[in-house]
């Protein structure tokens, strides 16, 4: 732009490469989105061992019958602190990192909108999971009635429960804020060109993302402060000897909590439409059908919430209404699953790294998709409900599906954000170490559940030991090799000497390919060429 | 995108926040309007078990042939210490009949206790069919130490319950209100619960 150039002392800061000075202005006072999503990128690592140090203990304890290691009610406080831990300071932080990260650079924009307010979102989660974290070392100790937090069990905690409180209020405020920023930038912030129609699915997806997060978020907050006032206030929300009724809970959590599972699986579709496309060396194929499948998949997330709790009883039509409408989501889903089917479809393929993890996505997704289907059964799912039959379920839909994605993601696009190549070797084998530990820690517990093993126990009948035993060997090699995963990234990041070029990947499109890499510190001071030789779906309508 | 952009950006910026974050108090609010809809959408469907309407002086009642079988459950809340159960476990009655139930409950401490019990009735939409005239749910109850006493309730099934139900379940919970012992200490009795528990019907 040739303002630029007769401005150039009023923004000079903008054009070039330089980072503020110093730790804390590096990094505390950051307001540049690369800096921003990299740290949101290692407090999910962080948390993200953290909380498999929680599964660990579960498995160990698991590994026999009996109690051997850990107390029942400690045991409970780890089941709850690692569903918590990892949903929340895992897998949407990680996802909002890679937000930050590839937004701007995938829609042509030089930054977040709200830049202030990005740092704001990530500054407060240090803070909720130091409090979170701290409630385990208090007398009361940590939550241990499950992430739900169904009363009356939840409301029979000791002192600590405000603060969990409170730190999910953080939480919540922290993804609202991030929300709100990720929309206005990718509204706001386009490159010219850059129509809604030509935006990469990651940003599609996200975009979606952000409006289930600013809609259920608060409704979650609304939840936990009804139960702090129920703990605290003497308030009867939800306690019948008051006249409340603890089923409502149920209820109102979720409605947050299916949305909520789909906020942590709908960036994962976008990861691996973008990586899947870029390995298969062809466009992504059903471009536009993808983006509303996203958009369906969203909106049913509203109206499904009761299959979680078809076992507290409901009217028979209540029942099969929450029924189709929860078996309606495979429709949209199949699409995605055959969209991407159909892409790899005579494509000229390569294994990498990535593609080998957005590959075992695809499969193993499905495999926890299909065993959601059957949960949505109203009929059976008085069987499998609250059995490891649902542990399995969402492990396979969280694991290998979110998580699998995460990483796929950071293989794509480490070499971009660091400017050296991983190591190709050790992250083939951190994929396939983990794709195959990870069906011996989960699929045994399908068997487990349908036999009758209820899930958030620490001791079990001994017909279940073969399964159980079989389940942690998994659990141990799966955690195990996520240190290979912690090594590579490491390696890449100090290490490494074989450079990226820009493009990285033979066949990736898509604005971010077209800066160097590692990326200017301000990216798109001016706005980049938008047609088909630079982003994927140059075709979209205008 | 120049220096200039950004700040006309500004207002773009500033328009659109404002909408986000009223729909994220928007949501807040509706997180807490769940409690009364849920209430209100209970009440109209009988979803909840907690559909029973509550009559002082029945008129006529249709009468009718038909006969179901009802279920009495009685449980107590751990934090309560007091004996409850129904005296007959279940009963067969006509619809459209006026029928009393008979539960018993004893404190088997020294103490003067107030409980207090909520009641549900199953299948749900059975609630809708439940009419009480009379029922010790009603109110709360003070048990003087060792005391026991029948608690009865009246009421029937009205004529139109649906074909397909064939066994209704009224079950009860008495729970202790812990701030009204001292109360009731002093006064010697009961009083309404009216104002403590604003689902009782």
């Amino acid at each position: 732009m040739s303002k630029q150039n007769t401005h150039s002392h009023a923004n000079a800061h903008d054009h070039q490469d330089h980072k503020p000075t110093g730790f804390v202005n590096r990094w505390l006072f950051t307001t540049n989105h690369k800096d921003i999503g990299t740290l949101y990128l290692i407090l999910a690592l962080v948390m993200f061992f953290f909380g498999g140090a929680m599964a660990m203990i579960i498995r160990a304890e698991l590994f026999m019958p009996g109690l051997q290691l850990v107390e029942p009610d400690f045991f409970n406080q780890m089941t709850t602190m690692h569903a918590l831990i990892m949903i929340f300071g895992a897998v949407m932080p990680a996802w909002v990192g890679l937000a930050n990260w590839m937004i701007p650079m995938m829609i042509g924009a030089p930054d977040m909108a709200l830049p202030r307010l990005n740092n704001w979102s990530f500054w407060i989660l240090p803070f909720a999971f130091a409090m979170l974290i701290s409630t385990l070392f208090m007398d009361s100790g940590g939550p241990a009635a499950g992430w739900t937090m169904y009363p009356p069990l939840s409301l029979q905690g000791g002192q600590s429960f405000a603060f969990v409180v409170f730190s999910i209020h953080m939480m919540g405020i922290s993804s609202i804020m991030g929300s709100i920023n990720i929309i206005a930038t990718i509204m706001n912030m386009r490159a010219p060109g850059m129509t809604l129609l030509r935006m990469p699915l990651f940003v599609w997806t996200w975009l979606i993302t952000a409006f289930l997060l600013i809609a259920v978020m608060p409704v979650l907050a609304g939840a936990v402060t009804m139960l702090l006032t129920d703990h605290f206030f003497a308030t009867s929300f939800f306690n019948a000897a008051g006249g409340g009724d603890p089923v409502m809970f149920q209820h109102i959590f979720w409605f947050f909590g299916h949305p909520e599972v789909y906020i942590l699986i709908l960036p994962a579709f976008g990861v691996v439409s973008e990586i899947i496309p870029t390995f298969a060396r062809k466009p992504l194929f059903g471009y536009s059908a993808m983006v509303y499948a996203t958009a369906s998949i969203a909106f049913l997330s509203f109206i499904v919430w009761a299959h979680h709790m078809f076992t507290v009883g409901m009217p028979l039509t209540a029942g099969l209404f929450f029924m189709y409408a929860t078996m309606l989501i495979a429709v949209p889903t199949g699409v995605k699953i055959f969209n991407w089917v159909s892409t790899m479809w005579k494509g000229s393929m390569s294994f990498e790294t990535p593609m080998l993890f957005a590959l075992g996505f695809v499969v193993l997704f499905t495999i926890g998709g299909l065993s959601g289907l059957m949960l949505a059964l109203a009929s059976v799912d008085l069987q499998y409900h609250d059995s490891y039959f649902v542990v399995a379920h969402f492990h396979y839909v969280l694991v290998p599906g979110s998580i699998f994605a995460l990483m796929a993601g950071t293989y794509y696009w480490l070499p971009k954000w660091t400017g050296r190549m991983y190591s190709e070797k050790w992250g083939k084998i951190h994929f396939w170490l983990s794709a195959i530990s990870v069906n011996i820690l989960f699929f045994p517990q399908h068997y487990l559940g349908l036999a009758g093993m209820p899930r958030r126990i620490p001791d079990y009948s001994t017909q279940f030991t073969d399964f159980n035993m079989i389940s942690s060997i998994g659990g141990f090699i799966f955690g195990a090799s996520q240190l290979i995963f912690l090594g590579v990234i490491i390696h890449c990041v100090y290490q490494s000497r074989k450079p990226a070029s820009s493009r990285v990947w033979e066949g990736a499109k898509g604005l971010e390919w077209t800066l160097s890499s590692p990326p200017p510190y301000h990216s798109f001071n001016t706005p980049p060429v938008i047609d088909a030789t630079t982003i994927a779906h140059a075709e979209g309508t205008y | 995108m120049s220096h200039h952009e950004h700040i006309e950006n500004r207002d773009l910026h500033r328009k659109l926040v404002r909408k986000l974050v009223l729909l994220a108090v928007g949501m807040f609010g509706f997180g807490f309007a769940l409690w009364p809809l849920y209430n209100v959408f209970c009440d109209l469907t009988g979803f909840g078990g907690r559909g029973v309407q509550v009559v002082e002086n029945v008129g006529v009642i249709e009468p009718s042939d038909r006969q179901i079988k009802i279920r009495f459950d009685a449980n107590v809340n751990s934090g309560l210490p007091w004996v409850f159960q129904a005296k007959e476990k279940s009963a067969m009655v006509s619809l459209g009949k006026m029928s009393e139930a008979l539960y018993l409950a004893m404190n088997p401490t020294d103490e003067a206790i107030v409980g207090q019990a909520t009641y549900n009735v199953t299948p749900p939409e059975a609630s809708l069919y439940f009419v009480k005239t009379e029922c010790f749910c009603f109110t709360q109850q003070l048990l003087q130490g060792n005391e026991s006493r029948e608690m009865p309730v009246y009421y029937f099934i009205q004529a139109d319950l649906p074909e397909y139900i064939k066994e209704i379940t009224l079950s009860y919970t008495f729970f202790r209100i812990a701030n009204a012992d001292a109360v009731a200490l002093n006064s010697g009795k009961a009083f309404s619960a009216g104002a403590v528990l604003n689902n009782s019907q």
